[in-house]
């Protein structure tokens, strides 16, 4: 077979990555190339240089070294049984369409992971290479996250750290069982141990640079992870279950998750039907939730129906809301943060706005109205000077009211 | 002394402003005229090309503050808003500024009431203007010209479309990343050149004054393609961060309506798969059987072959699961009736397990072979074939329920743990399922039959043994 043009590999090993959900490069320690000898920059906040119609945001280059995998995962695209075409990069290669891209402003920088070849340990380190040539023989100093593997030497890992903005170790499913079943090459308590590694070199590295200006930064961006939904029976509490451990446990940054989609070439392991990519779409909103509005896992959880899934038709915070009448109507000209945060269709802004407002003047439902994107939606649950809702909140239908009229809507408006 | 003293009655003070963002200029010119108790409504702003006709007999000497005059207030918060909102293109900022400022002397903290209109204008053009600087962040793409002179080398060339003045302003966010890259930028309001030491600022530019492609660009694009899932089209999610209007100066934006077009054919293809992939799995054993023969999943089922159903009662303790059928399974439609099903029968007798009240089916529901001549020479299934007829297997574990798991060979074992196992490990001990039920492994009565003498007679004792284990221990569970 002649051998693959960088094109036909970029093709191949681009393709296999866009499983992977992850894709921001925000959160790092700033670094610019101010007095060094090459590229790049972070500025705390990472750009998206391009939208793919999908809705998703490419901030890097997101790649995958190889595609060759000795494992064998139902779920993934990759797996050594899946007769998709093979393709494999050399480091070099990645670090030169890294620096290429970068130098024209398409990316922030380097998104790495791998399927498994030979075995983890030299996958590994052939990622943690890219990495390293980037770093020290071209000076660039724009975002790399690496995918590490759970198997690796812990030694390699830490060296990936040193070298990365953010590592990650998929979890890979909610569930053990899932694990068992859907990745048998896999061990969910190997996957957490990686974790707690890598947990316990951030903290030393942080605790280092106290006491040493110059003590090496590890992933200073943090750790994520993904779990992949719909492959397995595991309902949304499970799932949110799970990822607030996973939280507190490691002190992650983020949990991806990625609804799985029917992929080419799918395993008959796999589930009757493809979940719904709603779905996904409200577990991100109730980890959004618990992540900037105050909610526990257990208040998403008691949002959640009989099937312990969240409802797909609203979402979760107006679910809570639904369920949790009682702590409404809320006076916006009265109530504390924490409680207008609860309010159905008030965001993080519009409650900051209201606060700073309610200062000058006795708000109206009006003045309400402008500070928020929707006021019907807010309506049933606040009261102001001129506005109370009596029956409102007691209404049965209230939540038919209240839905968006199709899912589908907010899936593909245009 | 009153306020108006100072100012003459009636008089109309026009400021020109040098530059479109001119922040500082602004500043001082404003100070003054606070400070003087010149109200909002008798002061022009007019910024380099706009028209100042309206108040063309304006004053343009700016009036002198009293000596006493109050110093000016403002906090920080208006200043800082201030100063993005000033590179707006919008001709009215300056007097809108200049009306917050003068109402933030008599009440210090409006800024702060975000239902006054004058305050939520300025916060919008503060909005569109971060908006802009941002999209100039991301969608700023360089293209490559290689000079002829080995000195000056490569140099890197953007064209951008900003909507407002923040060219000067944004000329720091690039050369912290690009500061060791001879670059250019141009746009119709003006240019930035950075030789990797000094910032230079040239005259506005035309789109035919930077080059027109690079190289790159195709792997870009090969990129763009391929990262994108085309099960998940939603084309309004990025319209809104991406709007058409900067797609003309993206060279990965020309592939958009090709990959949205093709999106829906791969779409569509991925359902019509799908709905094999994702069928709902039957629910009765008769079902089953009438789906397997119309499954074409994996190659096999291409044969000119038919699937075989498993056999045996529904409510069976014991599941039996073979490799696959062979010819003669094939031909009557029925499991192990072959040699190799007959040597199964001798043993199960032998050590007591009544093959009638167990359910015997095999991994692999149709018979893979080539044909030789007139005859069809068993194959082996591929680990791909298992795992995609194992879609099957489960639909009559789900069914047939039993609490004990007899697979015989490595491909059964496959076809029940989606992974391959050795025998020789894993026989004579159970391997909890996750239903609760138990597997149990063994060879594949055809292998004896591939034996000879001792080999033979040994291996006919361990597969003896291991079919006694199963019968002890579905003794314990009954
Ligand atoms: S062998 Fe199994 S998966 Fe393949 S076509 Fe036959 S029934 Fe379908």
């Amino acid at each position: 077979m002649a051998a693959q043009t960088i094109l036909q590999k970029l093709e191949i090993l681009a393709d296999a990555a866009k499983y992977d959900a992850s894709c921001a490069s925000s959160g790092t320690a700033k670094k610019n190339s101010l007095g060094g000898k090459g590229i790049g920059s972070t500025e705390g906040m990472g750009i998206c240089h391009a939208y793919a119609p999908d809705g998703r945001c490419i901030s890097l280059l997101k790649i995958l070294l190889t595609n060759h995998c000795v494992f064998d995962c139902h779920y993934c695209v990759n797996r050594k049984s899946s007769n998709v075409a093979r393709a494999r990069f050399t480091p070099q290669e990645v670090v030169d369409l890294t620096l290429a891209f970068y130098r024209r402003n398409y990316i922030e920088g380097l998104f790495l992971s791998s399927g498994i070849v030979k075995n983890s340990n030299h996958t590994m380190e052939q990622i943690v290479e890219v990495a390293r040539i980037l770093r020290e023989e071209h000076d660039f100093r724009g975002y790399i996250h690496l995918k590490t593997i759970p198997e690796a030497d812990p030694e390699i890992v830490h060296q990936a750290g040193l070298y990365a903005d953010r590592v990650s170790i998929n979890v890979e499913l909610p569930t053990d069982s899932g694990l068992t079943r859907l990745a048998p090459d896999k061990d969910a308590r190997q996957i957490e141990g990686a974790m707690g590694k890598v947990k316990a070199d951030l903290v030393e590295a942080k605790d280092a640079r106290k006491r040493f200006r110059h003590a090496p930064r590890f992933a200073p961006a943090g750790q994520s992870t993904q779990m992949i939904v719909g492959a397995d029976a595991a309902t949304d509490a499970d799932i949110v279950g799970k990822a607030s451990r996973l939280y507190d446990n490691f002190r992650l940054r983020r949990v991806y998750y990625s609804a799985f989609s029917p992929i080419p070439d799918a395993s008959a392991v796999l589930p009757l039907k493809r979940p719904p990519l709603i779905r996904e779409h409200r577990l991100y909103q109730s980890d959004w939730l618990m992540r900037f509005y105050g909610y526990k896992p257990s208040d998403v959880m008691q949002a959640t129906e009989a099937d312990g899934n969240l409802p797909l038709d609203i979402d979760p915070k107006l679910a809570w809301a639904l369920k949790f009448r009682e702590a409404f109507p809320v006076d916006v000209n009265r109530a504390s943060k924490e409680q207008l945060l609860r309010v159905p269709g008030l965001g993080v802004k519009a409650v900051g706005k209201i606060l700073a407002s309610r200062r000058h003047r006795a708000l109206r439902l009006d003045d309400v109205a402008l500070l928020t994107q929707s006021i019907t939606k807010v309506r049933p649950f606040i009261c102001t000077v001129d506005w109370r809702p009596i029956t409102l909140t007691d209404r049965a239908d209230l939540r038919s009211l209240l839905a968006p009229k199709s899912e589908q809507l907010e899936l593909f408006a245009a | 002394m009153t306020a108006l003293q100072h100012v003459k009655l009636g008089t109309y003070y026009v400021v020109h402003l040098p530059e479109a963002d001119d922040f500082d200029f602004w500043r001082e010119r404003a100070r003054a005229l606070v400070q003087s108790d010149v109200p909002p409504d008798r002061v022009a702003w007019v910024e380099p090309g706009g028209s100042g006709d309206l108040f063309a007999h304006g004053e343009r000497r700016m009036p002198v503050p009293p000596m006493d005059a109050k110093p000016v207030r403002a906090n920080r918060r208006f200043v800082s808003l201030a100063r993005n909102a000033i590179l707006h293109s919008d001709p009215e900022r300056f007097a809108l500024l200049y009306r917050l400022l003068w109402r933030l002397q008599s009440s210090p903290r409006m800024m702060e009431d975000k239902a006054d209109p004058d305050v939520r204008r300025v916060e919008e053009l503060d909005k569109n203007v971060r908006r802009d600087s941002h999209k100039m962040h991301a969608f700023v793409r360089f293209r490559l010209v290689e000079s002829e002179d080995e000195d000056v080398g490569e140099h890197y060339v953007a064209w951008f479309e900003p909507d407002h003045h923040i060219l000067r302003a944004n000329a720091g966010f690039f050369m912290r990343r690009f500061s060791n890259m001879r670059w250019s930028i141009l746009t119709p309001r003006g240019s930035l050149h950075w030789d990797t030491e000094t910032m230079s600022e040239g005259p506005p530019a035309e789109r035919h004054d930077a080059p027109g492609g690079d190289p790159m660009e195709d792997l870009w694009r090969t990129y763009y393609a391929s990262i994108f899932n085309p099960a998940r089209l939603k084309i309004g999610a990025m319209l809104k961060e991406m709007p058409k209007k900067y797609w003309k100066n993206m060279p990965e934006a020309s592939l958009i309506p090709e990959l949205v077009a093709g999106a829906q054919g791969r779409e569509a293809r991925m359902v019509e798969k799908g709905a094999l992939e994702f069928e709902e799995r039957p629910d009765t054993l008769a079902a089953i059987d009438k789906a397997i023969h119309a499954c074409r999943k994996c190659p096999i089922g291409q044969l000119d072959n038919h699937a075989v159903m498993g056999e045996g009662p529904q409510d069976a303790a014991l599941m039996i699961v073979g490799e696959q059928p062979g010819d003669q399974e094939d031909q009557t439609g029925r499991p192990f009736v072959g040699p190799a099903g007959q040597l199964l029968d001798t043993h199960l007798e032998k050590v007591g397990i009544d093959r009638r009240a167990a359910y015997v089916t095999n991994a692999v529901k149709h018979f893979k072979y080539v044909q030789r001549g007139k005859r069809r020479l068993h194959q082996n299934p591929g680990a791909k074939e298992i795992d995609t007829c194992r879609w099957w297997i489960e639909g009559e574990r789900a069914i047939v329920q039993p609490k004990l798991v007899l697979a015989m060979g490595a491909s059964a074992a496959r076809g029940l743990l989606g992974k391959t196992v050795s025998i020789s490990r894993v026989r004579g001990a159970p391997i909890p399922l996750e239903d609760g039920s138990e597997l149990w492994v063994t060879a594949h009565p055809s292998y004896l039959l591939r034996l000879e003498g001792a080999a033979r007679e040994e291996q006919a004792q361990l597969f003896d043994a291991d079919l006694a284990a199963v019968r002890a221990r579905l003794e314990e569970l009954a």
